[in-house]
């Protein structure tokens, strides 16, 4: 038995794919391409499969994660790294624009994507004659001045609008990092289950701070990787939750991430 | 990657379910626009989920993929949250593949499965921007061919077609396709290409070539071509020989649920049964079953090539392919520890299914269905349904044997000749089945104390090319009287506390009646019911009768005409210039033999003449067997 953690892109038209009809896809995927997954037990089995954070309907995504469990692994090939045979295997039967691209074999005490998600990072754009006239009309120190601002006020409360009314928020401590650069911003939230922030609110409470409306649909964002925390704890490093584990078992030792 | 996507990321946020537009699914066919001669749109006229569930599409996909210099795409019904954005921003409908607007398609293929998918038909013309009617098409409009159960009445959708393809898909499109393609090099207009494709192509119906002319009581009085040289008669197309039939062997694989969301295998067409209100079973004539060998390489193709998790066996009465017990076997063999479940609808229940579905299904959540369509022997005798009481309480009390709780029984509701006796021995029937529930299984045994029974009733809609054709339907109010009279029989029983009872809709059954037996008239009556916004009647919640009421009154037409009225035998049919290998003779003894509640022997017991053996395939050339 293995864990194995699959690294994959969402893009294109394929944004529009509910993250449910993602986690079906790469089941009925994976029986294509021959994987020998494991199944639960029980009157009506299914594989065993764990997502990171689901990503919202019309996002793109660089950095996807899921985790499978496998009785057995694929025989290396042509000198390719049994990791790399898996994810080639897989893509053969994937669709563009739903692509795995690499995959890592994680110790057996690894904790699953879900539950080591820690934070994530996002580009935010603007979609093309959506642009917010003001803040793009700045030059560009007064532009970095706002967002210093914005951070460094010691609350940013957001009203979020839920199912069950609207609840106050506080976007601050989930906002690790938040910087302009090349037309777009980038974002390093909490993505924690308990802490997750969302980059629309935050650009959403960024604006709303500037005082300039924000368009509808305004932005146009995209996912670029996930993190977890490295093992000392709360405090520890950010680690890439594609990083952890190993891409070859026969030749690096695994260790704990 | 074209990234291409007709609809706006504006719009795609804010409709349900996205994923019903932006094609890309897994297996879909993509190719170069430059490389191809032919575009096809292929349209089921309904929602994603449904269309994406029709096996008939996928084969018609296939086929006209594998031709190198055609390209076809899919298109379905736009839900009505998107059918409003479309009509206000004025967005033509497209194709899911290449996203292009179908008006700049060769062709529209639509695919006609229910009568009450006709306003969504209009829908669809309408969203391309194709004109409705047929005669207003110019030359640069797509070819609308029309196929499926219902184009054997096409008259109602005459106004709407180029042409009706009568038959079964798979033998004539290449060669309409080749006549499109020489019309097409020799300059030869839309007109022209129709009428040699009418001339020349067997099983094409080209309604423009043809006139009908009705009598003071409204009743037909000539139907028949104003051209010389156009066929008095269409004769339907099938595939003599299934083995070397092609099939879809990599399906398209939706992202979403959809209603089949699993591997279809086809293990025969047509049935050997011959129910007396059943279309299909007329329709389909004669029975021609998949090679056994053959099905079991496609049932492991379609699995890898699809993924799909479950397999299900399709045909009108799977109990009676003759290797059922060594496909079922194979599949049971192929799928154990791959995690693939099977599923066997229309399946006989007796002891060789029970035996199979212990094997297969968790016994506690699955439910026993039997369709015994009629309360009575007498009256199962004349639909020719030879379903009996004893294989019904048989069936239901090994199943009990074996741990099932749970039935389902399906019955119709005003056939010719029902009496209230008759709707009362469905009450019993189900009473019997309780009774046989609490005779068979100890108390100590009984799962929730109780066995569940479900009776639904649908309201019978006599038609086309059935022994029933000529037979009147009942009106709404005695549709419901007699379901009243259903409930009451129910209450009555012993066992009533273990009996549900479900009845259908009345009007929209009727509805149902006044298309399926109608003729060219009605065009004018689907196009204003259309106008006034009718589109997805044949989902409840959007089917409004007063707009069809209201129609045909505009119409100078009555429901009562098409519905209520037994015909006489010697009447002129709308349909009758459609040749579907059964003969008119032979509906008439059949309808004659109901009246007098004899049954007939379905096909593996003896021939009764229908006429399909003219067909020269199938059940009916099997040497050694009997005929009358
Ligand atoms: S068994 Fe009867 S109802 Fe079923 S398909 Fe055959 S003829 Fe029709
Ligand atoms: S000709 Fe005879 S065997 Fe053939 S379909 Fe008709 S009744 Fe059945």
């Amino acid at each position: 038995m293995n864990k194995i953690r699959i690294k994959f892109q969402k893009y294109g038209p394929i944004r529009y794919i509910g993250h449910l009809d993602v986690m079906r896809f790469f089941q009925k995927a994976i029986r294509r391409a021959g994987i020998d997954v494991s199944y639960t037990s029980g009157f009506s089995p299914h594989q065993i499969m764990s997502f990171a954070s689901p990503l919202g309907v019309g996002m793109e995504s660089r950095g996807e994660y899921m985790d499978i469990q496998v009785n057995s692994l694929p025989a290396p090939r042509e000198g390719k790294s049994v990791c790399d045979v898996l994810v080639e295997d897989l893509r053969r039967v994937c669709v563009e624009g739903l692509e795995p691209v690499s995959a890592r074999i994680l110790p057996d005490t690894a904790k699953n994507a879900m539950a080591s998600v820690a934070a994530a990072s996002y580009t935010v754009r603007f979609r093309e004659g959506r642009e917010p006239g003001g803040f793009c009309a700045l030059p560009e120190a007064g532009r970095q001045d706002k967002i210093r601002a914005f951070t460094g006020q010691e609350r940013i409360p957001f009203v979020r609008e839920t199912k069950k009314g609207a609840r106050e928020i506080d976007l601050r401590p989930g906002i690790f990092s938040l910087v302009w650069k090349d037309r777009a911003f980038e974002m390093l939230l909490d993505a924690s289950s308990a802490g997750n922030r969302k980059p629309g609110h935050v650009a959403a409470a960024f604006f709303d701070f500037l005082g300039e409306p924000l368009g509808e649909n305004a932005l146009w964002i995209t996912r670029e990787d996930l993190f977890a925390r490295g093992e000392d704890g709360i405090m520890g490093e950010l680690i890439s939750l594609g990083e952890m584990g190993s891409a070859d078992p026969e030749t690096e030792v695994l260790h704990e991430p | 990657m074209h990234d291409k996507l007709a609809l706006s990321d504006d719009i795609l946020l804010q409709i349900e379910k996205p994923e019903r537009y932006i094609g890309h699914e897994y297996n879909s066919v993509v190719k170069d626009p430059e490389t191809v001669g032919i575009r096809f749109a292929m349209c089921f006229p309904d929602v994603y989920e449904i269309g994406m569930s029709h096996l008939g599409i996928q084969i018609l996909y296939h086929l006209l993929n594998s031709m190198p210099d055609v390209w076809c795409e899919r298109v379905y019904s736009p839900w009505p949250d998107l059918d409003r954005i479309m009509r206000k921003e004025q967005i033509p409908l497209f194709a899911l593949e290449s996203q292009d607007p179908i008006r700049d398609f060769d062709f529209l293929g639509i695919t006609i499965q229910y009568e009450m998918c006709y306003t969504n038909i209009l829908q669809i013309l309408d969203l391309a921007r194709i004109p409705l009617l047929a005669a207003q098409r110019g030359e640069d409009c797509p070819i609308v061919i029309g196929g499926g159960p219902c184009t054997y009445n096409p008259e109602p959708l005459a106004d709407f077609f180029d042409i009706f393809y009568i038959g079964e898909g798979e033998t004539r499109y290449g060669q309409l396709l080749e006549l499109y393609r020489e019309c097409k090099a020799q300059g030869l207009g839309r007109l022209e290409f129709l009428r040699r494709t009418a001339r020349e192509v067997p099983g094409m119906y080209v309604p423009r070539f043809y006139e009908a002319a009705y009598g003071q009581d409204g009743v037909l009085q000539s139907f028949g071509p104003i051209e010389e040289g156009i066929p008095a008669r269409v004769r339907k197309e099938l595939v003599t020989d299934l083995k070397d039939a092609v099939y879809p062997d990599k399906p398209v694989v939706p992202f979403i649920k959809v209603t089949q969301d699993r591997v279809v295998l086809e293990i025969q067409r047509g049935c050997i049964r011959g129910c007396r209100f059943c279309q299909a079973g007329q329709l389909y004539r004669p029975v021609r079953e998949r090679d056994v060998e053959t099905l079991k390489q496609y049932a492991v193709q379609l699995l890898h090539n699809t993924g799909q998790e479950e397999i299900s066996l399709s045909s009108l009465s799977s109990s009676d392919y003759s290797a059922l017990a060594e496909l079922v076997d194979f599949l049971m063999e192929t799928c154990a520890g791959q995690h693939t479940n099977i599923s066997l609808p229309s399946l006989r229940i007796d002891a060789f299914y029970l035996d199979v579905m212990s094997k297969i299904q968790d016994v506690k959540k699955s439910s026993l269905t039997f369709a015994p369509e009629a309360g009575s022997q007498r009256l199962r005798n004349v639909i020719n349904k030879g379903l009996t009481e004893e294989m019904i309480l048989n069936g239901a009390t090994l199943a009990f044997q074996g741990g099932w709780n749970r039935v389902k029984l399906y019955f119709m509701l005003g056939l010719p000749t029902e009496t209230p006796e008759d709707i009362r021995g469905i009450g019993e029937l189900a009473n019997r089945i309780a009774a046989a529930f609490y005779e068979t299984v100890p108390k100590e045994n009984r799962k929730n104390g109780r066995v569940q029974i479900v009776v639904s009733t649908a309201f019978f809609v006599p038609k086309p090319f059935t022994p029933f054709q000529w037979a009147a339907q009942c009106v709404p109010e005695e549709f419901l009287h007699r379901a009243y009279l259903t409930r009451t029989a129910i209450s009555e029983q012993l066992n009533q506390k273990s009996i549900k009872y479900n009845w259908h809709e009345a009007d929209v059954s009727v509805m149902e009646g006044v298309l399926a037996r109608g003729d060219r008239r009605l065009g004018k009556v689907i196009q204003k019911v259309y106008e006034k916004g009718g589109i997805f009647d044949a989902w409840g919640e959007y089917y409004d009768d007063s707009r069809w009421r209201e129609a045909l009154a505009e119409c100078g037409l009555s429901a009562d005409f098409y519905t209520h009225r037994e015909r006489p035998l010697d009447e002129l049919l709308p349909w009758d210039f459609i040749d579907c290998g059964v003969t008119k003779e032979f509906l008439k003894r059949e309808w004659e033999r109901a009246q007098r509640a004899e049954p007939s022997a379905n096909c593996k017991v003896k021939c009764e003449g229908c006429g399909a053996a003219g067909f020269g395939c199938g059940i009916c050339v099997i040497p050694g067997r009997k005929s009358s």
